[in-house]
């Protein structure tokens, strides 16, 4: 039988690794239930962002600090990605096409840049780590949890009280008839673009603190995250980080409890059960 | 007309000048997820044609190495060899990096009755064709072989163990060498106190390492490849645990190198730049050069190790055959190969077994990661000049 230790170091571990499912799948989420875009060059982003705040954190600078200039510049990258998206008028289905391109040219220019060898950010930040009875709590991934959240509950909020977001959730429901009443739809789709992008500079860094970074890295972690889009439901600023928090406790339990060669089978059964189950919820 | 002429001419000698080369087909992992380390191969390959140009070629024709991206994916190896024989018309083959893209290139050899040499090819019963050579100093029966050379080196550690963690990822050739562990561990007296195995490409180590704190081993025993075995070490130490001894079949050199939670990490090795590899003076020689061209190549980790040692016997055991066979025809290089060991920077080459494979794992090693640095620390006739093995 399982230690209470046992059982609580891996609650710990789901709730951590979930954390960053959801930090992944914001961006994505929103872009894809508001805008209409399945951003594939999401993942790429976010590990371009790691190998950034890689790169900078090598140089000397504080790792928390590298979001000073990745968040900006990913900001404009997202939103010059829409204008050219709208400029082109690309459906849906071609973002998918696209943003696969998209990747395929930012693995590369990471490779030529950083070579395909592993690299990996030794920072201070790996080394703190906090005692809890017998649970230890790890800097790195409590700083991705308390990131995750906050920019959950901040999106959430945003969406839910504010005119941008009122207007934002208008636009995705009937952008002619928002239009109609005064609604700059073009604007705040190029905000939340840039938004969206910036959120996956926020996840390459928590990738940084924790993860051993190589290019090819970037397709491992698509099917889990699009996982946790779809079953935090799409457009959704909350869902993700539940989703991603339900899929990683039942895959560190599964680790736990059981072989852990079966975890990935998780996110998918769960994906399959939702989908024959609740069809409305996606 | 005089134009017509030149360009005739300089067509003709150009024709000529081909004919005169030996050409020598390759592909690699350049990209996608095994290129890490193909890169490694690429570099020590470049260096050695560069050289072996420099003392003449093969039986007096300058060398071309045409080397193609397999992208990691052994659907494509098998076309771009087919590619290599059909339309660049290469005179010899080198397989690829790791076992799917070599077992996928030998198969195209095998079709051309073309002679291949391979270094990396990870399980010897998956390879059946005579002409196959493998030069990176596996044993025939590595899942027996080499968990016996793991557990003598550990038996002689300041204290022995009595009890393992066998934990492995299901990547084909390092999984079934792990499931051999089980059985030498049980052959020696161990008791297992923990067996698990997590799909390649795992992201999350939490929940393992916990269970591993809990098992509390004496001995953990990691079937890992890449940064697998560092992801979890990594995961052990954020809940501050060390085992006492951790093994690591095929990690990422440099970056256990430069990780706090992966010292004193065991590993397998053949050749690790120190003495007595490197009294060898081709060796040393290649040390020098491989250190500078990695660093210029951006390899974060520029260190001669079992990977780029293993490419630069492949390319020995090539000219070796060629030079002693006088022939670069596939059949008498594989007749004299069976008949001749070859001498590299590994140590010496045989293909006495039906597989071709080494008998035994006398050429491989046991190192130990001391203070940032690979030590050889197993058998005591290798060990790095003042190292041993050491433990809590």
């Amino acid at each position: 039988m399982p230690s209470l230790a046992l059982l609580a170091q891996s609650l710990a571990s789901g709730i951590f690794i979930g954390a960053l499912y959801g930090l992944l799948g914001l961006g994505l989420s929103l872009a894809w239930g508001l805008l209409g875009q399945i951003n594939l060059a999401h993942f790429a982003l976010a590990f371009l962002g790691a190998y950034l705040t890689y790169q900078l954190g090598t140089a000397g600078l504080d790792p928390l600090a590298t979001l000073a200039i990745v968040l900006p510049a990913f900001f404009v990258f997202g939103a010059a990605l829409h204008w050219l998206f709208a400029r082109f008028a690309v459906s849906a289905f071609n973002s998918l096409l696209v943003t696969f391109g998209l990747t395929v040219i930012i693995e590369a220019a990471i490779q030529w840049i950083w070579s395909a060898d592993f690299r990996r950010l030794e920072s201070h930040y790996a080394d703190i780590r906090y005692r809890v009875g017998t649970l230890y709590i790890p800097l790195p991934e409590l700083l991705t949890l308390a990131l995750a959240v906050a920019l959950s509950l901040a999106l959430w909020a945003a969406l839910r009280y504010t005119d941008f977001g009122k207007a934002l959730r208008a636009s995705a429901e009937d952008a002619s008839m928002a239009q109609a009443f005064g609604v700059n739809a073009k604007a705040l789709a190029l905000l939340l673009s840039g938004i969206s992008a910036a959120l996956a500079g926020v996840a390459g860094l928590c990738i940084a603190l924790s993860y051993t970074l190589a290019p090819s890295q970037i397709y491992a972690w698509v099917g889990v995250v699009f996982a946790v889009v779809m079953l935090g439901g799409l457009g959704s600023a909350l869902g993700p980080l539940i989703a991603g928090i339900v899929i990683g406790v039942s895959e560190a339990l599964t680790m736990a409890f059981t072989a852990p060669s079966w975890a990935p089978l998780v996110s998918f059964s769960l994906l399959i059960a939702l989908l024959l189950l609740r069809p409305e919820k996606i | 007309m005089k134009h017509i002429f030149a360009l005739l001419i300089a067509a003709l000698v150009a024709t000529l000048a081909q004919a005169q080369t030996v050409k020598i087909g390759s592909t690699l992992a350049l990209t996608g997820p095994l290129s890490a380390t193909g890169m490694i191969h690429k570099v020590a390959g470049e260096i050695y044609v560069e050289e072996l140009n420099q003392r003449g070629g093969l039986l007096g024709r300058k060398v071309e190495w045409v080397l193609k991206d397999d992208q990691s994916r052994p659907d494509l190896a098998r076309t771009l060899y087919e590619q290599l024989l059909t339309v660049d018309k290469v005179d010899l083959l080198i397989g690829p990096y790791a076992t799917a893209n070599i077992v996928a290139a030998v198969g195209v050899a095998q079709r051309y009755n073309k002679i291949i040499w391979h270094h990396t090819a990870g399980v010897p019963s998956l390879l059946k064709y005579d002409m196959q050579f493998p030069t990176g100093g596996l044993p025939a029966d590595p899942e027996v072989s080499l968990p016996e050379l793991v557990f003598d080196a550990v038996a002689h550690a300041p204290k022995a163990p009595k009890t393992v963690a066998i934990v492995t990822s299901k990547f084909p050739s390092v999984h079934f060498i792990s499931v051999g562990a089980r059985e030498v561990a049980k052959k020696r007296g161990l008791q297992e106190v923990a067996w698990l195995e997590w799909e390649f490409g795992n992201r999350d180590f939490g929940a393992i390492a916990a269970r591993v704190k809990e098992a509390n081993p004496d001995f953990l025993f990691i079937g890992a490849i890449g940064v697998e075995g560092l992801l979890l070490v990594d995961a052990l130490r954020k809940i501050d645990y060390t085992p006492p001894l951790h093994f690591h079949m095929f990690p990422a050199p440099g970056p256990m190198a430069k990780s706090p939670a992966a010292q004193r990490a065991l590993a397998l090795t053949t050749f690790e730049q120190h003495p007595p590899f490197t009294n060898n003076p081709v060796a040393a020689a290649f040390v020098k050069t491989y250190n500078e061209r990695a660093a210029k190549a951006g390899l974060p980790d520029n260190a001669v190790e079992l990977q780029a040692a293993g490419s630069f016997a492949t390319w020995q055991t090539l000219e070796a055959a060629v030079n002693g066979a006088k022939s670069i025809e596939d059949k008498a290089l594989a007749a004299w190969l069976k008949k001749h060991p070859v001498d590299t920077i590994i140590g010496t080459l045989r293909w006495e077994t039906p597989s071709n494979y080494m008998p035994g794992a006398r050429l491989y090693k046991i190192k130990q990661l001391q203070d940032g640095k690979w030590l050889v620390v197993w058998p005591q006739e290798f060990t790095a000049p003042g190292a041993k093995l050491l433990a809590p």
